[in-house]
């Protein structure tokens, strides 16, 4: 399946791809009023860890074997079938965060609900990889489990 | 008004070529009547002939063919060519009164052989010598223009219809193996008789029809090996490359007609190895002398007629051919007109150059 | 502490209803004028330090950001402009030589832009580029004065080396050193798929860009840095640096601040210190020098390569082509006084030398002249800002063009001068990693392509328009060139008519 993966020998540390994943994940879609006006405020799901020697853009895995999903107690954490998107159903989700605990790569964002990549819902480029200005993050199925 | 040389004049034409590989004779009347037909490709303004074994009586002689505009060139060109060649016979060309040319200037024509002697100071070789003496003349003598330097044949030109400078020469009393014409369509008036084509040089003669692009490329390169440009027309260009490969580097006439009309470089890229090395190296050497922009070229020689078209093929030149004899024409109708039942008729193609050989005494040249 | 004596240049202005805070140009500018109030959310702005280079404005999502020009108005002196009592203060600050980056920006005539091109009508057709062939293939190298054949198709001349190219633009010499790896190989990378050449400056070839040796021109400057037999053979041919339009009379200088690690084992220098060239070659104090160098050049690569020499354009630059062609150089590069930089004192830069368009018509002139300019090729450098100016270049008599500003510019340069620093925000000019990195070759390898591409296109349009369809018989055809608005002068120097005539 096509996950983002991050280069970090081409990472600048612009932290872009936050900006334009919470942008995608707002109500408005607008960027000022995203980052500006909206409550609450939306979060991006993308995490820049390192500095300006050394930086790569953090995220959820859509692992084969999702941790987080083993561990959801109401069902809400789950992999699409076809997709292999790890997603939560809003609806279902209480907000206790045992994902969040067990996740291995610390990609779950608190919040009401858990907050964690969705690849943008989208068969097409997420917003972090399009708008990526170095070609750090790359949309790619490049085999492994994680 | 500047004058041809001191400004360069674009200009369109017509061309017509009759040739007898075997050396048979050809009238001039059949010349005439073939570019007559052509009358509306010139505007008048400039027509001209070049004529070939017109002189057995003096064929081992430099026949020059002089225009003069005052005494005081006449005189001075005169005593120049007498103290450069041993000069045998001197007379006016014999000239009909023709309506249509007028203010013309006196014109003349000398026979004669290089002078051993000066030649010998000078440490050049004989067409050397004759290429810079006819030089020094059209350059240094105000007035005095020699427009043709070659052995047993001439040029003959003016302003006016090709068919009208044809009657006014005569041209019908002469018999030739190798006829060429040419009507011009200038741009604007130059006036001037020395503009008209053929271009000669030694006993090339080049009637062109067309305007090369390439121009100031091609005439910065030749100059560089001591010819002038001084004429400033596409014609005089073209002869003198030609001149200067086939003389001073000894290529033969087709690997010259290579140069000026090299095949494109994806042709070249799918060619076989030595066929590629051939055009690649003729290009590398001699970028400066390729040919670009609309031609149709008829170069004339003593060993026979080129015709060669540019690369593009954007002039039209047709060719054919009956018996010993092969026609060359700007259209097809002017050569039907003076052979009617040709056994072979075809456009001649872009870079494909025609050469006709001349085998006088049986003698092929290839 | 002292004070400044002058204001800053630049003010960056931040629009606050478009600033999301996002903190991208606080992390990007490398002179640190974006920085974080305390509450680490607002992003404040300090613009002494900025240089104009747009990192910031073109890369905040929202276009926040633009960059004024200080106005800070001094009492109204013709002659003692700002700019020049600015530069005295910063001398009486350092005791120093005043260092700048890229090529003058002083408002000298620009001749390229006082020509026009002809077009053909009625008398000669116009070919149409979209279904002709165009040609742009140039073929550099010394060449014989004539072939010799066996017959027609059959060819026996013995041919020097020659190299041929798919376009008439080439990269001009940027060091590794004065710009960084990833820029290098973005231009060895572009290099290679337009079948072009790069040169690799007084730098030497780094090791990562062995596989484009076949693109590359290698440089014997006058430090003869990193120059052995290896180098010598990984390349398409060898350049001996004389001089540089941007700094005539003086060596290459490379600022200790961009002399890091690589750039010391490439070079052989300690870490950190000036890489000063000498300003002459050591051994060439005359022209039958030159000679020697180019044979024993020649004789170490088995003739196998092209040997051209790089000459700045000064005011006998005519008399000294010459002297360099029958010394034996395949190649001529003659670099015009607006040729850029890495780094060079101001004043050299803005005052020696003479412009490429009045050096390359002065050369190419006197070589026809003499008889020889067929036999050699003429490069021609110093400021080619478009496809137009490539063709006047060419209808002047050049064989083909280097090029440098054009493709940095391609990768991001804003031509803020200040190279010598080694701060350069897109990882151009500059050996730190954080900087470097920003510069992906994958990315910038094809903007340089698209540009050369487009570039080649027009070229082929103007071609067309003239009615020729062969760059062989662009090259020196000055008639089709007419000058606008230049004395008799300039126009007996081009050699071209004025418009009108």
């Amino acid at each position: 399946m096509k996950k983002v993966y991050a280069k970090e020998e081409l990472c600048l540390n612009c932290r872009l791809c936050e900006v334009y994943c919470k942008t995608a994940h707002s109500q408005s879609k607008d960027i000022i009023k995203a980052n500006k006006f909206e409550s609450p405020e939306p979060v991006s799901r993308v995490t820049v860890c390192g500095d300006k020697m050394l930086s790569a853009a953090v995220n959820c895995r859509h692992c084969d074997s999702p941790k987080c999903v083993e561990a959801c107690i109401t069902g809400a954490m789950q992999k699409d079938k076809k997709t292999g998107i790890v997603w939560v159903d809003e609806d279902k989700c209480i907000g206790c965060m045992t994902c969040l605990a067990v996740c291995p790569f610390g990609c779950i964002k608190t919040g009401k609900f858990a907050v964690k990549c969705d690849l943008c819902r989208t068969e097409d480029e997420p917003a972090c990889v399009k708008n990526c200005p170095n070609r750090a993050l790359v949309y790619a199925d490049l085999g492994g489990g994680e | 008004m500047l004058k041809e040389g001191q400004i360069r004049i674009p200009s369109g034409c017509a061309i017509a070529a009759i040739i007898d590989r075997k050396g048979g004779m050809i009238n001039g009347s059949e010349i005439i009547k073939s570019i007559a037909l052509m009358h509306d490709r010139s505007n008048g303004l400039g027509g001209g002939f070049a004529a070939y074994g017109i002189y057995p009586e003096h064929k081992d002689d430099y026949a020059f063919h002089i225009f003069y505009e005052n005494s005081e060139a006449h005189k001075a060109c005169e005593d120049f060519l007498f103290r450069h060649f041993n000069i045998d016979a001197a007379e006016r060309i014999p000239t009909r009164k023709v309506d249509s040319i007028e203010n013309g200037p006196d014109i003349w024509r000398y026979f004669g052989r290089v002078n051993r002697v000066r030649m010998n100071n000078s440490r050049l070789d004989e067409g050397e010598y004759v290429v810079q003496c006819v030089t020094k003349v059209n350059s240094a003598f105000d007035g005095a223009y020699i427009f043709s330097s070659g052995k047993n044949m001439g040029c003959f030109k003016a302003v006016g219809y090709p068919e009208d400078v044809g009657e006014f020469y005569m041209l019908d009393k002469y018999d030739a193996y190798l006829w060429t014409a040419h009507g011009r369509f200038p741009t604007n008036t130059p006036g001037w008789w020395g503009g008209a084509h053929p271009f000669n040089i030694l006993d090339w003669s080049i009637v062109h029809n067309g305007e090369i692009s390439s121009y100031d490329t091609n005439r910065r390169y030749i100059e560089q090996f001591g010819y002038k440009c001084t004429m400033q027309t596409d014609t005089e260009v073209i002869t003198y490359l030609f001149d200067h490969l086939i003389r001073h580097h000894g290529l033969p006439l087709n690997v010259a007609a290579d140069v000026l009309t090299a095949p494109e470089w994806d042709e070249i890229d799918r060619m076989d190895k030595g066929k590629k090395e051939y055009f690649t190296n003729l290009r590398a050497i001699y970028s400066g002398a390729l040919v670009n922009g609309p031609f149709s070229v008829i170069l004339g020689s003593n060993k026979g007629l080129l015709a060669v078209n540019d690369r593009l093929k954007l002039r039209s030149l047709t060719a054919a051919t009956k018996g010993s004899r092969a026609y060359f024409a700007s259209e097809e109708s002017a050569i039907r007109i003076i052979c009617p039942d040709p056994e072979k008729v075809w456009s001649v193609s872009g870079a494909d150059p025609v050469f006709i050989p001349l085998e006088l005494d049986g003698k092929g040249e290839d | 502490m002292s004070i400044n004596y002058i204001p800053r240049r630049f003010t960056v202005v931040r629009d606050k209803e478009l600033c999301i805070n996002c903190g991208c140009c606080v992390r990007q500018c490398s002179n640190e004028c974006h920085y974080f109030a305390d509450d680490g959310k607002t992003a404040l702005v300090n613009s002494n330090a900025c240089v104009a280079c747009h990192r910031c404005v073109d890369m905040c999502p929202t276009g926040a950001l633009r960059i004024e020009k200080y106005v800070c108005d001094y009492r109204e002196n013709a002659n003692w402009t700002p700019q020049y009592q600015q530069e005295i203060c910063r001398q009486a600050a350092t005791g120093g030589v005043l260092l700048s980056g890229m090529g003058t920006p002083k408002p000298y005539p620009i001749y390229w832009d006082k020509i026009l091109l002809n077009a053909s009508q009625v008398t000669n057709p116009s070919i149409d580029p979209l279904r002709e062939p165009m040609e742009i293939r140039t073929i550099l190298g010394r060449k014989p004065e004539k072939i010799t054949v066996e017959k027609k198709g059959k060819s026996t001349v013995d041919m020097p080396p020659q190299v041929i190219l798919e376009t008439p633009i080439m990269f001009s010499a940027m060091s590794f050193g004065s710009i960084s790896l990833n820029a290098q190989k973005s231009l060895a990378m572009a290099a290679k798929n337009l079948g072009t050449l790069f040169n690799t400056g007084e730098g030497g070839l780094h090791p990562d860009l062995r596989d484009y040796t076949d693109c590359a021109i290698v440089q014997v400057a006058s430090g003869r840095f990193g120059v052995h037999k290896d180098y010598l053979q990984n390349s398409r041919f060898i350049e001996i640096k004389i001089g540089q339009g941007a700094k005539p009379g003086i060596g290459g200088h490379l600022p200790g601040e961009k002399v890091n690690v690589e750039v010391s084992n490439a070079r052989m220098i300690p870490e950190g210190s000036d890489a000063i060239s000498p300003a002459p070659h050591h051994d060439i104090y005359s022209i039958e020098d030159l000679r020697q160098l180019i044979w024993s050049l020649k004789q170490a690569t088995h003739n196998e390569k092209p040997v051209s020499v790089k000459i700045a354009a000064v005011h006998n630059v005519a008399a000294i082509a010459s002297g360099c062609a029958r010394a034996g150089a395949d190649i001529i590069a003659i670099d015009g006084f607006r040729g850029g930089t890495g780094a060079a004192p101001t004043r050299i830069r803005d005052n020696v030398g003479i412009p490429i368009e009045l050096a390359l018509a002065a050369a190419d002139q006197r070589l026809r002249d003499e008889g020889i300019r067929s036999s050699i090729s003429l490069v021609a450098a110093g400021s080619f800002r478009c496809s137009a100016d490539i063709v006047k270049a060419i209808a002047l008599g050049a064989d083909a063009c280097y090029c440098a500003s054009a493709p940095l510019i391609a990768m991001g340069c804003h031509m803020c001068q200040t190279c010598n620093t080694g701060k350069c925000n897109w990882g151009i000019a500059t050996q730190r990693p954080e900087l470097v990195k920003r510069l992906n070759p994958d990315i910038m390898h094809e903007r340089v392509e698209n540009l050369i591409n487009a570039w080649n296109h027009e070229i082929k349009e103007i071609m067309g328009g003239m009615g020729i369809n062969s760059v062989d018989s662009l090259r020196g055809n000055r008639l089709m060139l007419r000058g606008i608005g230049l004395t008799e002068k300039e126009l007996e120097i081009l050699g071209i008519k004025h418009a009108g005539e």
